[in-house]
């Protein structure tokens, strides 16, 4: 065994790279509670109010502190960048200083163009030169590839929030196996991997060993890039700081050189626990020190800033990364996978003060540890920072080492990637079914010239074939527009770091979205159970409804409502299998906007669930605002009805209380006196 | 027997121990000045439910609800104590914890038929949420628009049918903050050892728009909600009166 390894259970991952059985075989399950925790140092303290200073100083600039606007960056073009490099025991900044923003031209100039000149800078006239006529972009190659009809469906956003002109994102890079192996293993396994291609030289086989080498280019620089900062990561970590550290400049490396729309860290915390109690077994770190490590790493995490264009950030409402952390679950074996280092990551909400990044997510089970169960609910009454996914339902599917990208995102780590396919508007498309093909706002022929809806009074079932019609049509054009940005984003803008830690058979998930899924639901239930009449224009466009009498509305767990929203997944998604997709990915779905609904109501016409104009949709899989009239249970009853084999990429619920809704407050309510009475 | 139903929740975590079902029942014939529900006071108001239609939902969910039940308020529980009997029968039959969260107003103990009755939904029942809005006979009826004897004797039935009670009381500034009287209500309530726990609730102001809606004149508009952390020193007043008469017990 190698050094380095020294005092860990061997065993299948000495000898190839699977990180999976090193924890395994290395984690301790943790059942007790949170009152092992260390309190922030000095030295932390001190770190988060440069941070703080820095954040301040940001907002009162209007948002940007910094831009870099002359170097593109790589893993490598930027030197080291310090808050204060004699208190910071986790280092690397994207660029050579905190909040400096990276230029990140490869996925479109244009943007990289306007991120600056929104926020009062200007890119070099070189730089700008060279990206617009000697380097395509990822931007310039979907866009002449693009036919007219996904132009038109791009502009009046029936199809919406596209990766077409920025970094599609939501790929997790194993950054794990820079910690486990040092990256010299990993170059030699990868020069293996590229050894082991097929002979023939076809398309993929072409593009497979091309990948290969930028992935090796990559690794190389990573190490560059960790000397520069003083830290040698071609061997091995051989403790908890290192290991945090080897990881974090995986991540690094991801994050200078992508600017994508979710940058999602994976699963980390159960795999530096176990270099945690080797450490604190031997005495080489104490509780404080560790927690001072996980504190540092997680300031780090907060630091990551990309330049980004107003629209963008309306869109993803603010300026998110998305660095999601997925925390605990269970093991295929039965152990919950919960340890000492989950509670540190969670403490850091404690000792750092909330915060939305990174995006801490915990994988929750039935059969989880009664005492994290405790602190994750005392967590999220104190600081609402806490995302929730169901882990008895993604175990099924994924295993135990899988995490989230973005927010509900689920793949296999370092094994499974996703294409990343924004969504199409469902709303919008049962318009268009009224309407044959037209756009409500635009009045333009957007969609097929199908027969439209005629008479006054909207019968259910001409509405439902004419629906399904349309979304057979929307899920087309969506998925083939897809396919046009894909092969651009790999063949422009490719993510060779994070590519560069996977295994090289990697899984692809094909993933698409639905928007407004509520919408139609209490739209279909509205025309199945109470009246709709239609209100016509001037050039006989439906525009508006009058809706009279009662109808059930999703939300409510009424099955009359809920399974026409479970109907509409499920078509929909038939609808998107149906069609070839780019490099064999497999087609999935997920309903999940959680912050992009606002923009996308605005781009949407009149509904017949009694919806304005303008007015946002509900997030994700959410029931329509105020329309959940039977409590939270029956409310989330009816999201959790929706299929998952329908919508595997994920359904997110966003769910808000207040404390005092969730029972004791203060000492003061219910039940908290049978002690006293007996005394 | 079909309910009188002003609405159903699903997430209850404030109405009886753990997370409950909880049914609003429409019709209530006290005007509390401080109600937050009233729109469940008119008798004739509410949709008309079967208990199997209603105990339907609560089975959907039903996992939700291991550590908690169904908890039925109102409105006035009791003035619909037939419906109460057919829907907590189909509850015990499958084990479910079972609370009715009353005013103690319905009860007659001069009516012997309505008394079998009752009886015989207190063997259903595994806890009683009594709410008593003062102690005082005077204050009562002023708070209430109705007399307290019936409320107090209920207590004490309560107690001979040895069904667990929590009591509980709104703690409205100027109105119910009286030291005197809690320490009464607690020295009152000290008695009962069906007694398990007290509830001791800050006033909210959370319910005067509902007024507005209605039409109706809110008798407290101007009265402030009360503050959090002094009701758990009123809570100790209450707790002192119990432990007063328990140690002449």
């Amino acid at each position: 065994m190698r050094p380095e390894w020294k005092d860990f259970v061997g065993g299948k991952w000495e000898n190839e790279v699977n990180v999976r059985d090193f924890i395994q075989r290395n984690y301790h399950p943790y059942d007790g509670d949170e009152s092992f925790l260390a309190a922030p140092t000095q030295n932390t303290k001190d770190l988060w109010n440069m941070v703080l200073d820095l954040q301040k100083k940001e907002r009162e600039a209007g948002g940007v502190l910094d831009m870099d606007t002359k170097v593109v960056s790589t893993i490598t073009s930027h030197g080291p960048g310090y808050l204060d490099k004699s208190k910071e025991t986790i280092v690397g900044f994207q660029t050579d200083a905190p909040f400096k923003r990276s230029l990140q031209p490869y996925g479109g100039i244009r943007m990289a163009e306007k991120a600056c000149s929104d926020n009062g800078y200007e890119v070099d006239p070189e730089i700008s030169e060279f990206f617009s006529t000697h380097r395509k972009t990822h931007n310039a190659g979907c866009f002449d590839a693009y036919n007219q009809e996904m132009r038109a469906c791009r502009s009046s956003h029936i199809i919406t929030g596209l990766p077409d002109a920025y970094g599609r994102g939501r790929i997790i890079g194993d950054y794990r196996r820079v910690a486990l192996y040092g990256i010299d293993y990993l170059i030699q396994d990868k020069q293996a991997q590229k050894d082991s291609t097929g002979r023939v030289m076809t398309d993929e086989v072409i593009r497979l060993r091309e990948e290969l080498s930028e992935q090796m280019i990559a690794l190389k620089m990573m190490k560059e890039m960790a000397a520069s900062y003083g830290c040698d990561i071609s061997k091995p970590a051989t403790n908890v700081k290192e290991a945090i550290q080897a990881t974090y400049f995986g991540y690094l490396c991801a994050v200078k050189e992508q600017n994508g729309a979710a940058m999602s860290l994976g699963r980390t915390s159960t795999f530096i626990d176990c270099y945690a109690e080797r450490d604190l077994a031997n005495g080489t770190f104490t509780e404080e020190q560790i927690q001072e490590f996980v504190d540092h790493f997680i300031m780090k995490l907060r630091c990551i800033k990309f330049a980004r264009t107003p629209e963008y950030n309306q869109i993803f409402a603010g300026d998110p990364v998305w660095v999601t952390e997925s925390l605990g679950g269970v093991g295929v074996d039965g152990r919950h996978m919960v340890t000492k280092t989950s509670f540190r990551y969670l403490h850091t909400l404690t000792n750092l003060g909330p915060s939305p990044e990174p995006n801490l997510t915990v994988l929750w089970s039935t059969r989880l540890p009664e005492n994290w169960k405790r602190y994750c609910a005392k967590m999220s009454i104190q600081t609402s920072s806490i995302q929730y996914e169901n882990d008895d339902l993604m175990r099924v599917t994924h295993g135990d080492d899988y995490g989230i990208a973005c927010c509900v995102s689920s793949m296999v780590i370092g094994k499974e990637m996703q294409f990343f396919g924004a969504r199409a508007n469902v709303a919008k498309c049962l318009l268009y079914a009224l309407n044959g093909g037209v756009d409500e706002v635009t009045k333009k022929q957007v969609g097929p010239k199908y027969r439209p809806v005629t008479g006054d009074v909207l019968d259910y079932d001409d509405v439902w074939s004419k629906f399904m019609d349309m979304l057979e049509w929307q899920a087309d054009v969506y998925v083939n527009t897809l396919n046009i940005i894909h092969y651009m984003h790999d063949k422009y803008c490719y993510e060779r770091a994070e590519m560069a830690l996977h295994d090289r058979d990697v899984k692809r998930y094909f993933a698409t979205g639905v928007a407004g899924l509520s919408i139609v639901a209490d739209s279909l239930s509205a025309i199945k159970y109470a009246k709709v009449e239609v209100v016509r224009d001037e050039d006989g466009v439906i525009v508006d409804f009058k809706t009279t009498g009662e109808f059930p509305k999703y939300g409510n767990d009424d099955d009359r409502v809920d399974s026409i929203a479970q109907e509409v997944v499920h078509r929909f998604m038939t609808a998107i299998r149906r069609h070839h997709t780019y490099r064999e990915g497999i087609p999935t779905t997920s309903i999940l906007t959680i912050t992009s609904n606002v923009t996308y109501g605005k781009a949407t016409g009149n509904t017949p669930d009694g919806r304005k104009k303008g007015q946002p949709f509900a997030p994700g899989a959410n029931p329509m605002h105020g329309r959940d009239t039977h409590g939270a249970v029956a409310s989330l009853s009816s999201v959790s009805k929706l299929p998952f084999k329908d919508a595997q990429d994920g359904i997110s619920n966003t769910f808000t209380i207040i404390p005092g809704a969730l029972g004791k407050e203060d000492q003061v309510f219910a039940g908290d006196l049978e002690l006293d009475l007996n005394k | 027997m079909q309910g009188r139903i002003h609405s159903l929740e699903s997430f209850g975590t404030v109405d009886g121990p753990g997370t409950r079902f909880v049914v609003f029942v429409q019709g209530c014939p006290m005007r509390c000045a401080y109600c937050h529900n009233p729109d469940t006071w008119p008798m004739d108001g509410g949709t008309l439910m079967e208990p199997e239609e209603i105990f339907e939902q609560y089975r959907r969910n039903q996992p939700f609800y291991k550590t908690g039940g169904i908890t039925v308020t109102g409105g006035e529980p009791l003035m619909q104590v037939d419906f109460l009997i057919d829907l907590f029968t189909i509850a015990k039959k499958e084990n479910v914890h079972t609370c009715i969260d009353t005013s103690g107003i319905a009860y007659k103990p001069q009516n012997t038929e309505w008394i079998k009755k009752l009886d015989r939904l207190m063997s259903l029942t595994d806890l009683v949420m009594l709410d008593i809005k003062h102690i005082d006979p005077q204050k009562h009826q002023e708070l209430t628009s109705q007399p307290n004897d019936g409320i107090l004797a209920f207590a004490s039935y309560l107690n001979e049918k040895q069904v667990d009670m929590w009591i509980r009381h709104v703690v409205v500034p100027g109105i119910t903050d009286d030291d005197k009287y809690l320490f009464e209500l607690g020295y009152f309530i000290g008695q009962f050892n069906n007694l398990k726990a007290i509830d001791v609730l800050p006033y909210h102001t959370m319910g005067e728009t509902k007024y507005e809606k209605l039409g109706i004149t809110y008798k407290l508009a101007g009265v402030p909600a009360m503050d959090k952390e002094k009701v758990v020193a009123k809570k100790q007043v209450i707790l002192d009166g119990i432990k007063k008469r328990r140690s002449e017990a």
